[in-house]
């Protein structure tokens, strides 16, 4: 074990899934043509004012509870100032000294370390996005599309100790939010955003190392990564007995290292004051507790109660609960067949393989949950074979079709009558005369060469204890001289 | 006499009773124009083409005459925006930026049936009390022309002084609709905060800015109020408080009412003939069977340097859009983006201003900001409280618009503490967010207007407008700008 302990702590940002964005009645949406989704707020032309969207204000509560964070009925907006081209005001309308949630703490289900308390949660508007075209070195653009869409902060306490337990609660906060259905967690989109503040101390000690805040985390293996390279760099540094300063890192996802991209020095004052444009932003308690009894079933009880329930084993049932979306289709799956383990090794399996090679949602797989708890029936009442399934399934999310149109179709579907059996079973009796007449004569382990053969005959169709016993039926009769 | 030397609600009658058309009114307004502006330079944009056009049109059918305007002209300070026009703020960073939206005060001028004259000149940003500090050049007081008309309305003050305008909106941050008002002899209200939406008024200083009316009389003021004022979805500091018509509170006022006069605040100093016209006045109101009540107002003697805290550090906030990057003007070739918001920054502001961001910067520093910006806003709940108390014992409370009659054109631009020490009289109201109106209220010996002001409670602009209107009864002010 090191000499050194990390300290690990992150800052979340998540856009919100509203219709407007946070201070003006533009679209919030990701994808249009730049700068189409704009107006005089957003772009902070002079004379504009804020007005809040009081739906982003109801995610951030829900968000809120759901963490079991205290809400507060009173806190207030701020101002950050600060000069930058994607900023339109330069300054953004933020919560400062009193933000709307504080003081809860991520649900980790089973396994996933020390809890990790959740010091604030707060709302701001986003900024708009710098383009940098790679052909024009002399100019740059900016698309205010984004600026304004709504953003919560989530900040946690350096409770984390492990790079791979940061990235299990940068994962386990990312399923929150999409069971909350308050914003869609696409890292690569920029939708869900994670910063990350590291330190190391000397194991045994209390107070906190200088840290350093990690930024340009576009996914899960990059937040592990980065916290991994920069735990081993201060590391190195202290061991050296060399000094930790405070700076914000980029980290680059090419050569897998921590850049630096501004020191202590630079560091802004942001004179941060209230935000004189908005009123104090008030939320009743009624409607907290509206919230709090609206809430979805959030991805840690869901868990348990798969466990508890279903008989699926912790590691299975986080993968299926880590999005509404997966745990609902597998309810689904389970549901139309009756065998929850059947239908767990069915999702975790062939249907996140699909899901991964074609890089698509599970809304967006043609197979539905019917459909596969149909395909897994038939395996289990002998209609089929598992290899044959899998190879249906294949078909299924090719074409969308029911897996019965399929195997009649294909003529995929296991041979199970007598006499098509028999004339097979006949057949290679009649071609293998000798070994018929060895097996009659005594030689009883032939008995298995023979039943391979007949099942090479059928193209592996056969059912298998159909088949041995018309085998053992036909041969008996020969040796009556049938 | 010109149409145009009428008060509004006179020629709102005539012109609906079909006697005159906005077209008439227009033309003679034009010709004031005209004939005024150049030694005025009231405006920094007269609309003369729009102005007439738009007249004519109106005046071709009578649908105008049903309208609270019925089709008249009035004047909007130019950091108030209308959609296509140049809103310029007095400044070269805006000189050539046209909105592309109109204020909500400008929408509502029109669905009243009034015509956007034109744009009246500032201190830039609205950064002065002498119009001085405008970068297109100063506005010259109609009185004398060698008189500053006050700020940072003075271009609305002394357009209305003159005839150039018959009614103008102002923006008022610590006195600049009723100071001007008082310079140039004309009426100017500030409402209280909330009650008029600043959805496209540029903003100074969020939470003191408000638009308000400069008209010749009490009434016409009254009618403009009902006009602009009400609650505005667009702007969430706007109120929703149910009086939106002012105009007949004013025709029936109260017989009696209750004067405070604040004296240990009078006591801060003013001149000779400022407190000689004030006495007067409040010996009129006795005599005329109002009551006069003593009132305190103990921490107003620390409004100058609350407000300059607090109107700063907003300033600074909401003056760094302005930046070279997205409007406005922009540096010559640079090679880099410190140089281009820096340069930006320094070529399209004039002194005063860079001087009011880098105070408003200061206060809010790290390390700073309890000191200056905390403290200041804990003054500003004092001062609120202190005119809650006094309200107990009156209607209205009294004081001059400001110490001095206007000032000579650079008599105090070296000394911007001298300049901020003219507000000593409006800024208490402003920071505690109350209606206030000045009144002209005589003249000095040489001429030069001066003007009282009556501060109301909350929400109180009902009594404030009445009590003016009793008192301008009273006084019976006569005096006239002689361009």
């Amino acid at each position: 074990m090191s000499d050194y302990e990390p300290v690990i702590g992150l800052e979340i940002h998540a856009q919100l899934r509203t219709r407007t964005k946070l201070f003006c009645g533009c679209p919030a949406e990701f994808g249009a043509d730049p700068n189409t989704l704009i107006c005089p707020v957003c772009l902070g032309l002079p004379g504009a004012l804020p007005v809040l969207n009081r739906r982003a204000v109801e995610f951030a509560v829900r968000l809120g509870v759901a963490t079991e964070c205290a809400i507060a009925l009173r806190s207030e907006f701020a101002r950050k100032n600060y000069f930058y081209p994607d900023c339109p005001k330069n300054y953004q309308i933020t919560q400062y000294e009193v933000p709307i949630c504080s003081g809860g703490r991520v649900p980790l289900g089973g396994e996933g370390g020390a809890t990790v308390r959740i010091k604030r949660i707060h709302l701001e508007e986003d900024a708009g996005k710098l383009l940098h075209p790679s052909d024009d070195e002399t100019s740059s653009f900016v698309d205010m599309n984004r600026a304004g869409i709504p953003l919560v902060e989530i900040v946690t306490e350096p409770d984390i100790r492990t790079a791979a337990h940061a990235a299990a609660v940068a994962q386990s906060i990312r399923s929150i939010l999409r069971y909350l259905d308050i914003c869609d967690g696409n890292m690569e989109e920029g939708s869900l955003r994670c910063d990350v503040n590291v330190s190391v101390r000397e194991r045994g000690t209390r107070d906190l190392g200088v840290k350093t805040e990690i930024k340009n985390l576009n996914s899960f293996k990059a937040v592990e990564s980065a916290i991994a390279f920069e735990i081993k760099r201060q590391e190195t540094l202290k061991r050296d007995d060399k000094k930790v300063e405070h700076a914000t890192l980029l980290w680059n996802a090419a050569s897998q290292t921590c850049q630096l991209m501004r020191s202590k020095e630079t560091a802004h004052d942001y004179r941060y004051f209230p935000e004189p444009d908005l009123q104090v932003l008030e939320v009743s308690a009624e409607t907290v507790e509206r919230i709090k009894q609206s809430l979805p079933e959030l991805p840690s009880a869901r868990e348990k109660r798969f466990e508890s329930e279903l008989g699926i084993p912790e590691y299975d049932a986080r993968l299926l609960t880590s999005s509404t979306d997966i745990a609902d289709y597998f309810e689904l799956v389970t549901r139309e067949c009756g065998d929850a383990k059947a239908a767990s090794n069915w999702v975790m399996s062939e249907v996140l393989r699909e899901l991964n090679e074609r890089r698509i949602e599970i809304s967006r797989l043609r197979v539905t949950p019917e459909h596969l708890g149909r395909l897994i029936l038939m395996v289990k009442n002998g209609a089929i074979n598992t290899p044959t399934a899998k190879d249906v399934f294949r078909t299924m999310a090719e074409t969308g079709t029911d897996p019965q149109r399929i195997i009649a179709d294909t003529g995929l579907g296991q041979i199970g009558e007598d006499a098509e059996l028999d004339s097979l079973i006949q057949k290679v009796l009649d071609d293998n005369p000798k070994v018929c007449a060895d097996y009659l004569a005594g030689k009883e382990k032939l008995f298995k060469w023979l039943l391979g053969q007949t099942m090479k005959a059928s193209g592996g169709r056969a059912n298998p204890k159909r088949l041995a016993d018309r085998l053992e039926i036909l041969l008996e009769k020969r040796r009556r001289g049938g | 006499m010109g149409l145009n030397e009428l008060g509004l609600c006179q020629l709102v009658d005539m012109l609906k009773a079909g006697d005159v058309s906005p077209f008439e009114v227009a033309s003679d307004l034009f010709a004031a124009v005209e004939a005024f502006e150049p030694n005025i330079r009231a405006y920094i944009e007269f609309y003369a083409e729009d102005l007439l056009e738009q007249t004519k049109q109106l005046s071709s059918n009578g649908g105008y005459r049903t309208k609270r305007f019925a089709g008249l002209p009035i004047a909007v300070k130019d950091n108030i925006v209308v959609k296509g026009k140049r809103t310029t703020c007095g400044s070269r960073m805006l000189a050539d930026w046209a909105s592309p939206y109109d204020a909500t005060v400008v929408e509502r001028l029109r669905s009243d049936g009034a015509v956007i004259a034109g744009k009246t000149n500032l201190d830039e940003f609205g950064m002065g009390s002498s119009t001085e500090n405008s970068a297109f050049g100063p506005t010259r007081n109609p009185w004398n022309t060698k008189r500053v008309p006050g700020g940072s309305s003075g271009g609305s003050a002394a357009a209305v002084a003159a005839g150039t305008a018959l009614a103008a909106l102002g923006s008022d941050t610590g006195g600049s609709i009723r100071q001007p008002a008082g310079f140039c002899g004309v009426v100017g209200m500030k409402p209280s905060y909330g009650r008029v939406s600043r959805y496209g008024l540029v903003a100074f200083a969020s939470s003191l800015d408000q638009i308000g009316p400069l008209t010749k009389n009490v009434k016409d003021c009254a009618l403009v109020l009902s006009s602009i004022c009400g609650w505005d979805a667009r702007d969430s500091t706007s109120l929703q408080n149910g009086v939106t018509d002012f105009e007949h509170a004013v025709a029936d006022p109260p017989r009696t009412f209750t004067v405070g006069v604040p004296r240990d605040l009078l006591t801060m100093g003013m001149d000779a003939v400022v407190e000689a016209n004030f006495n007067a006045t409040v010996e009129l109101l006795e005599a005329n069977g109002a009551e006069v009540a003593e009132v305190t107002l103990p921490h107003s003697r620390y409004a100058v340097a609350s407000y300059y805290t607090v109107a700063n550090a907003e300033a600074s906030s909401n003056l760094a859009r302005f930046d070279g990057v997205k409007y406005g003007h922009r540096t010559g070739a640079t090679s880099d983006l410190y140089t281009l918001v820096t340069r930006s920054r320094d070529e399209g502001f004039g002194d005063e201003v860079k001087r009011r961001i880098l105070l408003g910067t200061y206060v809010l520093s790290a390390g700073y900001y309890d000191a200056y910006y905390l403290q200041a806003e804990k003054v500003r709940s004092l001062i609120t409280t202190d005119f809650d108390t006094a309200f107990d014992r009156c209607d209205v409370i009294m004081m001059p618009t400001s110490p001095t009659p206007a000032f000579r054109f650079g008599e105090r631009t070296d000394e911007p503490l001298h300049m901020y020490l003219s507000d000593v009289f409006t800024i208490p109201a402003s920071l505690a967010g109350l209606p206030g109106i000045s009144i002209p209220s005589g003249t000095t010996g040489d001429g030069l207007p001066l003007g009282v002001q009556l501060i109301g409670p909350p929400l109180g602009e009902t009594i404030v407008l009445q009590s003016a209107a009793a008192l301008e009864q009273m006084i019976g002010f006569d005096g006239k700008a002689v361009v």
